[in-house]
């Protein structure tokens, strides 16, 4: 670990730049619209009347603070650490990425945009932008990969049920990445008064820091929760990671606690060793795409290759440049789980406490099949449940053999 | 002098022709366009996420990439333009990620190596000029930077600084080959932009027409076209030359002498 820093909560610099990771990629015409966003977020974080209201609509509107929940069963039946979940698939619209949505739609309404647009791969992140943009009575366009509209058409209908525009996607591999790539020439075309939520802790600075802050309520509910429960930190964290929002929103206020250390997940795929896989960091490498510098799959010449996972969401060739700051640190674990071992967790679940989770964090729950046997049996893990598997079970079916 | 900064103290407005690397015969392509009377080559970079271009330009790169197109390709077609045209300036335009896949003194050398005059990177703004200005300067490549509707007089001394070759403006709010800006907005932002640099201006985004070439070419330096080639490009693939030449010829004509019908 590097130990030359004291503080690993103090990123980014004020060129947004994590490291060598982050900045600010993006064409000229959305350049002065990404500086406008930092200082209004920055006068935003000093007003506690926004605050106030994130605060109050996160408590009566998404349901916080979501449950820390101690599972027994899974306990018991993996032999080791104790098992703790952060239940953020209770919140409103079934995962974390609502918390966002709700900072960011505050954001946009400051700054008097009166149009919304996002991009979406399982669909979650779309839902959740609908909502919000149904809350407060905005237009919204979503992106989606014409892909994914195939198969995940219950969160389509959700999203138009929201009175929000679903916009097919069929340049490129028609998924997640060709829909931020449509999402940003939307932007670069309406750029005086179209405001850009982006669901993960990724894209052109300040949206890395600004969703991880927004996210960073999973985190600080979480240590607050183990202290008042058991009186201390767990000793290990985990996550699972595509862009890396809600593994960042649970990690980040805990960094400087050197005693907990941390996993993230990604998603392997069919095995790291081809192609087929989505683990950015652990099979990528170091390049620039959708506004930073961030690991990527890419081949010799900087194309980016399509990723490929069970989990929709997790399906993403790049990761939020922290994480590749956190990576290169070493404060941070990074280990990856195929789709094989994913739907093991997802059963697992299930069976063990009763709780159908999405299969995004059913990669971290096989995570934490293989490490908590390995711990002492005070040990503590907390994993982040960051959503639930409703969407999921038409795929979980398909990949089990049984027809619905 | 350069060949750039040769081409532009010509005593005709510039035109500067886009299309994509790879995508048809590139080599015939180019020829195609320089012997109708193109003053500037910018050879697109094929990417597989070209975030700020539209339909026309997005399936040239898929195209491109479809038929195998790599970086050596690029490089190669390059080197073997120079060897063929030895006073045309051209520039290589395209996106960060395959400019700095092998670090960006790599690219500088290869592109110097190939005779190239100028890149364009859509991605990379003044404020990461670091991931690949530095590399390109030390090599006597120009860094053309974009300015846009939204870089406004605050900003542009920063667009400006480091620039080099000439100021690329982006006369819409968009992406590449869509609606085409008002032509008094054009010239009130040409106007600026010359009021704030020595540098030569040459407008592009949604410039199809010899009449909108003409009309552009009475106040600034030089006038890009791209999305109306690459779609000649991708319609016609093999014979595709001969209409290239046709518009260019019709484009060359056009902006050379506007300036002339003016004072006519």
């Amino acid at each position: 670990m590097n130990t030359h820093l004291n503080s690993f909560r103090t990123q980014p610099d004020d060129r947004g730049h994590f490291g060598q990771f982050g900045g600010r990629y993006v064409a000229e015409t959305l350049m002065p619209l990404v500086l406008d966003l930092e200082r209004e977020y920055r006068a935003a974080q000093a007003d506690p009347a926004f605050q106030a209201e994130f605060d109050d609509l996160l408590e009566h509107y998404v349901g916080r603070p979501s449950p820390l929940y101690f599972a027994p069963r899974i306990t018991e039946e993996l032999g080791g650490a104790q098992v703790w979940f952060k239940r953020d698939e209770l919140n409103h619209t079934g995962a974390h990425k609502i918390n966002n949505c709700i900072g960011q739609i505050l954001l946009a309404m400051r700054m008097g945009k009166t149009r919304i647009i996002a991009e979406t791969g399982a669909g979650q992140h779309g839902v959740a932008t609908a909502t919000v943009c149904a809350r407060f009575g905005l237009p919204c366009v979503i992106y989606m990969g014409a892909e994914d509209v195939a198969r995940q058409s219950p969160n389509v209908f959700r999203m138009k049920l929201l009175g929000a525009e679903v916009i097919p996607v069929t340049s490129g591999g028609a998924t997640l990445k060709d829909a931020m790539n449509e999402g940003l020439r939307d932007w670069v075309a309406n750029v005086h008064d179209t405001f850009y939520i982006i669901g993960t802790a990724a894209g052109p600075h300040p949206y890395p820091e600004m969703v991880r802050n927004f996210q960073s309520v999973i985190g600080k509910e979480a240590r607050a929760q183990m202290l008042s429960r058991v009186g201390r930190l767990p000793d290990l964290l985990v996550a699972c990671i595509g862009g890396g929002s809600n593994a960042l929103g649970l990690f980040h206020p805990f960094l400087d606690d050197a005693d907990v250390k941390m996993l993230g997940v990604e998603a392997a795929g069919h095995g790291l060793d081809g192609d087929q896989h989505a683990a950015s960091l652990l099979g990528g490498s170091p390049g620039v795409l959708h506004g930073n510098r961030t690991y990527l799959l890419q081949d010799e010449d900087g194309q980016i290759t399509e990723g490929h996972s069970i989990s929709a969401g997790l399906d993403y060739p790049g990761i939020g440049p922290e994480h590749a700051w956190l990576k290169e640190s070493g404060r941070v674990e990074y280990t990856a789980v195929t789709d094989d071992e994913a739907l093991e967790g997802f059963q697992l679940l299930c069976r063990t406490e009763g709780i159908i989770p999405a299969l995004e964090p059913s990669h971290a729950i096989a995570a934490v099949a293989k490490v908590a046997p390995t711990m002492p049996k005070d040990s503590i893990v907390l994993m982040n449940l960051c959503g639930r598997g409703d969407k999921d079970i038409f795929t979980v079916a398909e990949k089990l053999g049984v027809e619905l | 002098m350069t060949r750039l900064s040769t081409t532009f103290s010509a005593p005709h407005p510039a035109l500067v022709c886009f299309i994509t690397a790879g995508d048809g015969d590139t080599a015939a392509n180019l020829d195609a366009l320089v012997e109708a009377g193109a003053d500037v080559i910018e050879l697109g970079m094929p990417f597989t996420d070209p975030m700020a271009d539209g339909p026309a330009i997005q399936s040239a790169n898929l195209r491109s990439l479809g038929a195998g197109t790599t970086t050596a390709d690029v490089l190669r077609y390059a080197t073997d333009f120079r060897a063929r045209h030895p006073d045309v300036p051209l520039v290589l335009m395209g996106y960060a990620n395959p400019m700095v896949r092998r670090g960006p003194e790599w690219f500088a050398q290869a592109a110097a190596d190939a005779g190239v005059d100028g890149v364009i990177c859509v991605d990379i703004p003044p404020e990461e000029d670091d991931a690949l200005g530095p590399a390109l300067r030390a090599k006597g490549i120009a860094p053309i930077r974009l300015a846009t509707p939204t870089t406004d007089a605050a900003r542009l001394p920063q667009v400006l600084e480091g620039s080099q070759g000439f100021l690329y403006y982006v006369s819409v709010a968009g992406i590449t080959g869509k609606q085409q800006a008002v032509q008094a907005s054009i010239e009130e932002a040409v106007a600026r932009l010359k009021a704030s640099t020595d540098l030569p201006v040459a407008v592009g985004f949604g410039v199809r027409t010899p009449e909108q070439a003409a009309a552009i070419a009475k106040v600034a330096d030089g006038v890009v076209v791209g999305s109306a080639l690459v779609e000649i490009c991708g319609e016609y693939g093999a014979a595709a030359p001969a209409k290239l030449k046709e518009l260019t010829s019709a484009l060359a004509h056009a902006v050379h002498t506007a300036r002339q019908e003016q004072t006519a």
